[in-house]
């Protein structure tokens, strides 16, 4: 976009912005500096004495095998997340465009999901996946599947992705169906007379023209399997059995909040906002400049 | 009404008031919730009631470790509530922080509130305790881990008493298993129950300096070879069905109440609960089994639960308070009926007495096993309790090496290994934060 508005007033446009700069300090630069500044000290709980210690908390990290699994954990979660919920939600789209009767059901079905607390949805699929009287667990057993996510880390880990694939797919279905909609027609139906079918016009037309909205839903849904799904892991797993679950974020939130180590907390937030700060350029970077029409 | 009457009113309704105003108001923190915090409010109002200077308020404030979380980050905002409860865990925190806490001992002495240390149970007190036998917090609500049977399922296989000792845990279970049952025993707050009241139980030392009493520069031991046997045979009982692990804290007791375990090892707390989910079923309970090949005679186990700490930074008429209400909730008739309610122990011999008076565990069978548990014997270094900083992380580390344990990830004595080495971590930055 290169349209820029003129302001002739100096102060106007500052008193414009000002709101939106002081929320941006107030809520995520003052925190964000206590948190850099916290990462470089080891203190106790009540905060009665701290201790200047440079880089140890992050040197320790860096050292810590538990803290590297966190993190393969992690990318193991997230890219498992963001692949089956817009795999998911891109063929339900593409269903949904099709579908003329009763296509609001359908439409505020498939969106329901996505006003589901995290923490309420770690519930309930909690006790559809549960050992003894899970409905779940009790067709996987009728398989022949040794179904104990308290103590399979294969099976724990399945039951995490599945819950916030399940919260994702709502949201991803949304941008996907616009996108689809403002495909022009008349290229459907200019493929159509020339004869292919649905499925090689999806293929072959729909999906390059939806890619921008494909790579913005890429980002967006690791950005959530990065640190959305704390509620669902919280709910389910509390992190085990093992560390199997515990991503980064889950891990912040157990040294941080109930091992009161704030010290390495604090430096693995940092770790966690340069990571968010580095998608957060990819995706500007890629969306305005490489994917396009 | 005439004028007269309602100006009257008026005046009694506004001097009223203002008395109400004059109050002394003592905020409690606390981390009871559903049933038990209904029990808390009552004791509260109670108190409010028995007098007019002060008024005790309690607050909710979630879980356990939210609570003292939620303490910690009011205390360094200033805002810190007088009264908070504490789970066993942060002791070592709390006391570590010198400068924060009024231990209830100065408490009582400097507002002159009558105090005697001698009437508390010492199994109790003793983790709450200095070396030089000064109590730091008030003990509010403790539990101890006990053996809850499931009868019609060991009359069907035959078996007359409970087990005592682990060697019967697992013939009982053989014996279960053959009559058509799933699982033989389960537990809950498997670090507690498996590797600290393993300790206590058979007097084996988790960590030296006197289980972390005696000094910060504490090491953490529990990798020596009782308790590598004991989490090695668990395992080998974990394939063969004899135990069954359904997750931390209190999430296995599902299969107690389904019925798929004939027995579980749980809080003594747990009663009420168990009673609750199985409404037909007699359920028994009995005396945590020990390791006869360790001790001949077992020792008391130790404490779980909670106690209530003092913060400073409030007036001393709030102290006041704070202490007039201690002595209240220590009193026999409050105890007694706290300990009757929620089935945590009582924290006093006279509440013990009263109870037994009442005839209460006569109508109420098993409900008087964890206190006989806790005082049979007198507590040894072994079995007094433990006082191990950040001890709630290297809680975490035990559930994630013994899951890796029971999965077959890992063998026993690489499990434990792990666990002792990261935990000796958690030691070393919890003895630098206090320098």
């Amino acid at each position: 976009m290169s349209s820029q508005a003129v302001f002739k007033n100096k102060w106007l446009p500052i008193a414009l912005i000002t709101p939106q700069l002081l929320i941006t300090a107030v809520f995520f630069l003052w925190p964000a500096g206590q948190a850099i500044f916290q990462s470089f000290q080891l203190e106790d709980p009540f905060g009665l004495s701290s201790e200047f210690v440079g880089l140890e908390n992050f040197i320790h990290l860096y050292n810590d095998s538990n803290y590297l699994d966190s993190l393969f954990t992690t990318l193991q979660f997230s890219i498992s997340v963001a692949f089956l919920a817009m795999i998911s939600a891109l063929i339900l789209s593409a269903f949904a465009e099709h579908i003329v009767r009763g296509s609001l059901f359908y439409r505020t079905f498939l969106i329901w999901p996505y006003a589901v607390a995290p923490l309420v949805a770690g519930s309930l699929w909690l006790f559809l996946f549960d050992p003894t009287i899970g409905v779940i667990a009790e067709l996987l057993q009728w398989f022949g599947i040794n179904w104990n996510p308290t103590l399979n880390d294969a099976h724990a880990m399945w039951m995490v992705i599945i819950t916030s694939t399940w919260k994702q797919i709502s949201y991803n279905f949304l941008f996907f169906l616009a996108a689809l909609q403002s495909v022009p027609k008349s290229l459907h139906e200019a493929a159509a007379i020339d004869g292919s079918g649905p499925v090689k016009r999806f293929i072959t037309i729909s999906f390059p023209l939806i890619s921008p909205t494909s790579f913005f839903l890429l980002v967006i849904n690791f950005v959530y399997a990065f640190f959305d799904t704390f509620g669902i892991i919280h709910a389910m797993t509390q992190g085990g059995p093992g560390r199997s679950t515990s991503t980064l974020v889950y891990k912040v939130y157990n040294d941080g909040f109930i091992g009161l180590n704030l010290g390495s907390s604090a430096a693995q937030s940092v770790i966690l906002m340069i990571m968010v700060a580095l998608l957060t350029v990819f995706q500007f970077k890629y969306i305005e400049k490489k994917v396009a029409y | 009404m005439s004028i007269k009457n309602l100006t009257g009113l008026a005046v009694a309704a506004t001097l009223l008031s203002a008395q109400v105003h004059a109050k002394t108001e003592v905020e409690w923190w606390h981390a009871m919730g559903g049933n038990l915090g209904q029990k808390v409010n009552e004791i509260a109002a109670d108190f409010n009631k028995s007098q007019s200077e002060y008024e005790i308020k309690p607050v909710y404030k979630g879980s356990y470790a939210e609570t003292m979380t939620s303490a910690i980050a009011a205390f360094r905002a200033q805002q810190q509530p007088a009264i908070v409860q504490v789970f066993e865990v942060g002791t070592a925190t709390m006391m570590g922080a010198e400068q924060a806490i009024y231990p209830i001992h100065e408490l009582m002495k400097e507002t002159n509130e009558s105090f005697n240390p001698n009437n508390y149970l010492s199994a109790v007190t003793g983790y709450y305790t200095t070396n030089d036998g000064k109590m730091l917090s008030m003990p509010f609500n403790s539990s101890t881990p006990v053996l809850y049977y499931n009868k019609a399922m060991f009359k069907k296989a035959g078996i007359k008493s409970a087990p005592k000792t682990w060697q019967e845990m697992e013939d009982v279970s053989v014996k279960l298993l053959a009559s058509g049952a799933q699982c033989g025993f389960s537990t809950t707050w498997q670090s507690w129950t498996q590797i600290e009241n393993f300790g206590a139980r058979n007097n084996i030392a988790l960590a030296d300096n006197s289980n972390g009493f005696d000094g910060l520069d504490t090491k953490f031991k529990f990798n020596s070879a009782p308790f590598v046997d004991h989490i090695a045979q668990m395992a080998e009982w974990s394939k063969s069905g004899i135990f069954k692990y359904g997750g931390r804290q209190s999430k296995g007791m599902p299969l107690f109440y389904t019925q798929e375990c004939a027995m579980t090892m749980g809080s003594s707390a747990g009663l009420a609960g168990i009673q609750e989910n199985m409404k037909d079923i007699d359920v028994g309970v009995a005396e945590l089994p020990f390791d006869d090949t360790l001790i001949s005679t077992p020792q008391n186990t130790i404490i779980g639960g909670a106690s209530l700490w003092v913060l400073r930074g409030h007036s001393d008429e709030q102290y006041k308070g704070v202490a007039e209400f201690f002595t209240y909730l220590s009193s026999p008739k409050v105890q007694a009926d706290w300990h009757q309610f929620t089935g945590y122990l009582p924290i006093t011999k006279q509440a013990h007495a009263l109870t037994k008076k009442q005839g209460f565990y006569k109508t109420h069978p098993g409900t008087e096993t964890a206190v006989i548990q806790m005082t049979s014997t007198k507590p040894t270094v072994n079995s007094k309790g433990i006082r191990f900083g950040n001890f709630l992380q290297t809680r975490d580390i035990i559930n994630e090496e013994l899951e890796s344990v029971w999965s077959g990830d890992q063998s026993a004595q690489v499990a434990l290994n792990n666990a002792v080495r990261l935990g000796n971590e958690q030691l070393r930055r919890f003895e630098r934060t206090q320098q």
